[in-house]
């Protein structure tokens, strides 16, 4: 017990900061930023210490040198002079491709997956509930791998499955005709924005008329032959300024034409179905969500199934399918640096083999973790967005 | 003023961090070796001859017997090795951070990894080249027919820059197929994803000894390239370096004096011929010179015997790999291998 009055008033006062809830708030956030900063400190500095004693320059300068390594199939212009950068690109345009692919592919098998397990038809529904069990259950990793072996399993080059001889199907990939464009094509593709800003003022106006007047008006039919009839007319019109190289069979493999890698694919297929089990039962969940007596009340106003699904169910239920499908994008892109098993050249592919010419560790670790933070942070951007827009005006 | 709280404490903190703690220190590691009773080796992942696991689940091979010579120098006792087994990528990384204390495993000396990375390669205990290898039912006499051919390869090594080097050069197209590791690059030759597989020739005799029918595949002629292969450590730690470097030395010289591990024993006991006695420690002090005891060179040989024994027994003609002895013979022998005098 303390003595005199006065230590008793000083013991008083830190005991009053140790036992009222505000201030004892304030002091354990202070020794917590203390700790993580105290934490941060000294990793930097540990790092820093050892980078020196080890010899090693940190920066970003060495991105400027040549690379001196080969990519197979870059997006962009690329050879074995250009920089270390322009590798990083490349690597990170792959990972985009794949990436966007991916999310495509498993949104559409996601959507389709999700409806149908709910549909009243028992083989189906017990298809589909075999393909999400299945898929969400086993290692990506070994998904990938399993494609890639079931791809480069396919026929040898010699023995190419022939598609109408234009494409051709091998333990190499799908090689299909490129195209070679001429100087009248800038119109077929000016034809196609016409047609596309046409479709958009068209929808705008259906709308309109239909909120104000009740009549519906086909748009989504007219928009389609917009985009594509009035291009292929032009194209047509104009002697099509557009040609195909067909691929040619060479002594080892085949020339010309596009490529589409095994490990593309692989990677792809295995993204795709993965996400999309995970998409499938997100979606599901969402229609569960929104109360049976919507899509009674629908059909009593005569409205068909299809319609029921596709302007009262999707519409409620997307509010609870947009923030889980948020993650699983972003699960998608960044399960996708998984291409090294197989030798996709990704980001983190190309970074590897730049990491190990360049020795520079530190920093590649630090591009891929900016690189994909700011792929997911744009996704998460883009999907808030998305999430507000389509969100339930409550009134 | 919250900010203001905040970023004072942080300086505090700072500050705090800064004087209190230091890294781990690399300085020493013959010291580090001693203390710790064991060497901490970095070898490859599985390469059939240079590292592998024998029938009782040991490592073994042409590098790991290098590691097991070098403990028996220091530590008097082969056996007394942890191996760290690393890929491509990771081999580097592991040496700078200390997580071994020498790294034996196939890597190329080359200037920027000398310099720019920080080592100090300890000399060359194999001279390599990067090679091709290519189904003989292809018809193709010599890399230079390889247009437009896809060729398998490990991502991260030298053998993916001289590669692009050489089709360049030659104004060959190709399609590359990196793959990450070793293992799987020669599944991908052998699904016949790619026309060629190259690596360095050694690696890839060891490789077609492993095929189901070794005969369909040839190796090309051309060598598109130097590859000395050897230990290295990190530099700034020459204790360290001198005796690795001499360890690999005194393995060769052995060889050129016929000390081998049956009759190291019997020749430590003094011979006729100073330069035996002084690398054996029966006469002068060079065991001392490197801080190490004075019959360092017996344990080493010891271990695994000279370099042609050991040479022979992971590499040469009765092994699986059948490997000519070629540019890795001695000087005397028509090689280049030359190692320094011990005295």
């Amino acid at each position: 017990m303390p003595q005199t009055t006065r230590t008793n008033d000083d013991w008083f006062q830190f005991r009053r900061i140790l036992t009222d809830e505000r201030s004892r708030g304030i002091v354990i956030q202070v020794l917590v930023v203390l700790a993580i900063v105290a934490f941060i400190a000294f990793i930097t500095r540990n790092t820093l210490i050892n980078l020196e004693r080890s010899g090693l320059t940190t920066g970003f300068g060495f991105l400027a040198d040549p690379a001196f390594f080969d990519i197979n199939q870059p997006l962009i212009e690329y050879n074995s002079q250009s920089s270390f950068a322009r590798a990083l690109l490349v690597g990170l345009l792959n990972t985009l491709l794949v990436s966007i692919l991916g999310i495509i592919g498993a949104t559409i098998l996601g959507f389709i997956a999700g409806v149908l397990r709910l549909s009243k038809n028992w083989l189906i529904s017990r298809l589909v509930t075999a393909y999400v069990e299945f898929t969400r259950n086993v290692p990506v990793l070994l998904q990938i791998l399993f494609w890639w072996a079931l791809l480069t399993g396919l026929p040898k080059v010699r023995d190419s499955v022939s598609i109408a001889d234009t494409a051709f199907l091998n333990n190499r990939g799908l090689r299909v005709p490129g195209p070679i464009t001429e100087p009248g094509f800038m119109w077929v593709l000016i034809a196609l924005a016409i047609g596309i800003a046409a479709a958009v003022v068209i929808a705008r106006w259906a709308r309109k008329r239909q909120d104000l007047t009740g009549q519906t008006f086909p748009s989504g039919l007219t928009g389609l032959g917009l985009i594509v009839a009035f291009p292929v007319l032009v194209h047509l019109a104009l002697g099509q300024p557009l040609d195909w190289e067909i691929p040619e069979r060479t002594r080892f493999n085949f020339r010309g034409g596009i490529n589409i890698t095994p490990e593309l694919i692989a990677l792809w297929l295995a993204l795709t179905t993965y996400t999309g089990a995970f998409i499938s039962e997100i979606v599901r969940a969402g229609i569960l969500s929104v109360s049976r007596g919507q899509s009674e009340a629908a059909f009593a106003l005569g409205l068909r199934p299809n319609l029921t699904m596709r302007k009262i169910i999707l519409p409620q239920a997307l509010r609870v399918i947009i923030p889980p499908l948020t993650s699983q994008y972003l699960n998608l892109t960044k399960n996708s640096s998984l291409a090294i098993v197989i030798g996709f050249q990704d980001l983190v592919s190309i970074g590897g083999s730049i990491l190990n010419q360049s020795g520079h560790s530190l920093e590649i670790v630090a591009i891929w973790m900016a690189i994909y933070l700011s792929l997911s942070l744009a996704t998460s951007a883009y999907m808030n967005w998305y999430n507000k827009r389509i969100a339930l005006v409550e009134r | 003023m919250k900010i203001k709280a905040l970023s004072g404490i942080a300086a505090v903190a700072s500050v705090l961090a800064i004087s209190g703690v230091t890294a781990p220190a690399h300085a020493a590691t013959l010291d580090d070796v001693r203390a710790a009773g064991e060497l901490k080796c970095g070898i490859n992942t599985g390469l059939p001859g240079f590292a592998f696991t024998d029938d009782k689940g040991n490592w073994t091979g042409f590098d790991v017997a290098y590691c097991r010579a070098l403990a028996g120098a220091v530590l008097g006792d082969p056996n007394k090795v942890k191996w760290v087994n690393l890929t491509g990528k990771n081999r580097f990384p592991a040496l700078t951070s200390g997580e071994i204390d020498v790294l034996s495993r196939n890597t190329t000396w080359t200037l920027s990894r000398d310099v720019d990375l920080g080592f100090t390669f300890v000399g060359v205990n194999y001279y390599d080249g990067q090679g091709f290898i290519g189904r003989t039912a292809l018809g193709a006499k010599s890399l230079k027919e390889l247009d437009g051919a896809s060729i398998c390869i490990q991502t991260g090594t030298t053998t993916q820059l001289n590669l692009a080097d050489f089709f360049r050069v030659n104004g060959i197209s190709y399609e590359p197929v990196p793959i990450e590791t070793n293992e799987e690059a020669r599944k991908a030759y052998e699904a016949e994803r790619c026309d060629a597989y190259t690596t360095d020739a050694s690696g890839l005799a060891a490789t077609r000894s492993t095929f189901p029918d070794p005969k369909a595949h040839m190796i090309f002629p051309e060598i598109i390239s130097k590859e000395p292969l050897g230990p290295l450590v990190r530099q700034g730690d020459d204790e360290w370096a001198d005796v690795a470097r001499w360890t690999l030395n005194a393995l060769i010289n052995a060889e050129e004096f016929g000390i081998t591990a049956a009759n190291v024993e019997e020749l430590a006991k003094g011979t006729d011929n100073p330069e035996i006695n002084r690398m054996l420690g029966s006469e002068g002090s060079l065991g001392e010179m490197l801080g190490l005891s004075k019959d360092w060179a017996v344990h080493a040989i010891k271990a695994e015997g000279n370099y042609s024994e050991i040479f022979e027994r992971y590499l040469g003609k009765n092994t699986s790999l059948a490997l000519d002895r070629g540019l890795n013979a001695l000087w005397s022998d028509g090689g280049i291998l030359y190692a320094p005098p011990m005295r």
